[in-house]
């Protein structure tokens, strides 16, 4: 009877193993391959000394960072205030719903949705000069970018918060409430720790893609914003430089494992109450 | 459970009908029947009435397949399974696809409307005595700019676009070789330097102009100036003649001093199998009538001497199209470089897009 189980669950296991084996591992591998080959096919590690020792990519690099950090920051100043909020009223699944609903329209999409209201005839500035400030230049500018690229990211950081908020046993707010804290202690103290692996969840879910984000930074930013993803794009489609692009796509999944291991749920230290 | 399984089910014949549907959909299009040409083709850039009358002709029915980049269509002819009798590359991936051994010569004895072309227009350096190529459209690299803002005599040359007056008011198209080898022109240099000193000094000069670039972007352009977003903007012909189609207050110039000659060319790929309707296309396309109708539909300029002689007097005499031939004979065509150096452009082009 033991033995029929297990060979089932190694049954089971097959569908998963081949998904990974095929669409995980053998992609990575294949970057990582060819990120050691020059524009001539020859072996080489030039490509990340030249990553290395390139202004240009490191400043890319840095830029890259700071944006998608700009961006999971703001995304997260929203939504776990949002995700609190939903999680309070009475037909949550409805209200989810809706957050949901923009991540089925294609971002391509949604971008020209905002060309057309950040134009200078757009919504944004017949709204500007309608209160008398003028129509101001909007497109284009570093602003619009995160605003955008926030407003994408945004159901990505509200789904895992509000479902760790959901997890969360009520038992313990109102133990605390009953021991005497604040509404703004309790917060500090019980929810927000609590409610914390929601959070990292979330900063992972968005800022990993906000690192390479390319469409954006030419149709929303006017390409004033330049990421990693400019340059993978550029080097595959224009140069056909593909061991550079590779090297930016191995440090790019580097980049990515910092964030996973920052973010990831650490053990608990020696005799911390857990 | 039940129901789960019921929706899996459903899920299933779903699929299972699209796909019986879409397959028999291309049964009827026969991709692969004895009567048909497939054509592989930039988007929108054949009047689809010359294909029902090429039809009606020769009984040739015409699959037509579109690309968005010469780089796109390089890579998926490379990669084989496909079936195309006839491409439409620009000029520098006429040389790249025939060092990769992609194409088959043309057989001139069998083309039969070769002296409709313009001399001037044949033999270019990549592809010598057209042994691959019949050309299809030319065109330019130039200024595209709005009368409500801007005046034409401020902007007949690149040097006009630094002007400081213009700040934050020109649009660029995202594109290494064009954007750089305007900032050559400027320098009075080869637009086919392989010289890395003179190229960063094109970045350079470039990054002096960052002040007055408001974006630098891709086909949204032709949005945007039609929207009146912009002012000004650095694109090609064959953008500028949809852009003026729909805006009567934007004009296009090509400066006088130099600017980029290119062109998109009819070959025969290696995967191609009708012969007969392929050279039957080729000289249909090359009948003077039609590539007169051909030219006036998509608004390029057309090689072929005998149909721009078709044209309305107003299309054949718009210099924006048909610039003078003191410009013409300062243009340059863009030769094939050799990986490195098509880096190096674009490596110099990156730093500049990192300027701001």
């Amino acid at each position: 009877m033991r033995a029929v189980t297990k060979r089932k669950t190694w049954l089971y296991f097959i569908p998963y193993g081949l998904w990974l084996a095929l669409f995980v591992i053998a992609p990575v591998a294949l970057i990582i391959y060819q990120s050691f080959f020059d524009l001539g096919h020859h072996f080489t590690l030039g490509n990340y000394s030249t990553y290395f020792q390139s202004a240009t990519y490191l400043k890319m690099t840095l830029n890259s960072v700071w944006y998608a950090f700009l961006i999971t920051l703001f995304t997260g100043l929203i939504s776990y205030p949002t995700a609190y909020f939903l999680h309070q009223l009475k037909h949550r699944q409805f209200w989810l719903l809706l957050v949901i609903l923009p991540t089925w329209i294609n971002i391509l999409l949604k971008a020209y949705a905002f060309i057309g209201i950040f134009s200078q005839a757009g919504l944004a500035n017949q709204f500007l000069t309608f209160i008398g400030i003028g129509p101001q230049q909007i497109l284009f500018t570093n602003a619009s970018f995160i605003f955008v690229a926030t407003y994408i990211q945004i159901p990505f950081m509200i789904l895992p918060i509000y479902n760790a908020i959901d997890d969360l046993n009520p038992a313990f707010v109102n133990a605390s409430r009953d021991l005497g804290a604040s509404n703004w202690q309790t917060f500090r103290r019980v929810i927000f720790p609590l409610t914390l692996p929601g959070v990292k969840a979330g900063v992972q879910a968005v800022f990993i893609p906000s690192l390479s984000l390319f469409m954006l930074t030419r149709l929303i930013g006017g390409n004033k914003v330049i990421t990693l993803g400019t340059a993978i794009e550029e080097h595959f489609l224009t140069t056909m430089n593909w061991g550079m692009g590779s090297t930016i796509g191995v440090i790019l999944i580097v980049a990515m494992i910092i964030v996973m291991t920052l973010t990831g749920d650490q053990k608990p230290k020696g005799g911390a109450p857990r | 459970m039940k129901r789960l399984l019921s929706l899996i089910l459903g899920l299933l014949t779903v699929c299972g009908l699209l796909a019986y549907a879409s397959q028999s959909l291309e049964k009827s299009s026969g991709s692969t029947g004895s009567k048909v040409l497939n054509l592989y083709n930039w988007g929108d850039y054949i009047d689809p009435n010359l294909l029902t009358k090429f039809q009606k002709e020769t009984g040739y029915h015409v699959n037509v397949e579109t690309f968005d980049s010469n780089e796109a269509m390089y890579t998926k002819i490379n990669q084989g399974g496909t079936h195309y009798d006839l491409a439409v590359p620009s000029e520098y991936m006429v040389s790249k696809m025939k060092r990769a051994h992609l194409l088959q010569p043309l057989d001139k004895s069998r083309l039969t409307g070769w002296g409709n072309f313009d001399q001037q227009f044949l033999n270019q350096s990549f592809d010598r005595g057209n042994r691959y190529s019949m050309p299809y459209f030319w065109g330019t690299l130039g200024i595209v700019y709005n009368d409500k803002m801007v005046k034409a005599s401020e902007v007949q040359h690149w040097d006009d676009l630094w002007s400081p007056k213009f700040r934050d008011k020109v649009m660029l198209i995202d594109s290494a070789r064009d954007i750089m080898g305007m900032s050559l022109v400027t320098l009075h240099k080869s637009m086919n330097t392989t010289n890395p000193q003179t190229l960063l000094a094109a970045e350079k000069r470039l990054n002096k102009l960052a002040p007055n670039v408001k974006a630098v972007v891709a086909d949204e352009i032709k949005m945007y100036m039609i929207q009146d977003e912009a002012p000004l903007a650095v694109d090609w012909s064959g953008e500028a003649a949809e852009m003026l189609a729909n805006n009567s207050h934007l004009h296009y110039v090509v400066p006088s001093e130099g600017s980029n000659l290119w062109f998109d060319n009819l070959v025969i790929p290696k995967t191609a199998q009708h012969y007969n309707a392929i050279y039957a296309f080729l000289n249909f396309m090359s009948e003077p009538k039609n590539a007169a109708q051909n030219a006036e539909y998509i608004g390029y300029a057309t090689p072929n001497k005998k149909a721009k002689a078709l044209l309305p007097k107003s299309i054949r005499d718009d210099r924006e199209f048909y610039p003078d031939q003191k410009t013409i004979d300062h243009l340059q065509v863009y030769r094939d470089l050799s990986p490195n150096i098509v880096e190096l452009y674009n490596d110099r082009y990156l730093e500049f897009k990192m300027h701001h």
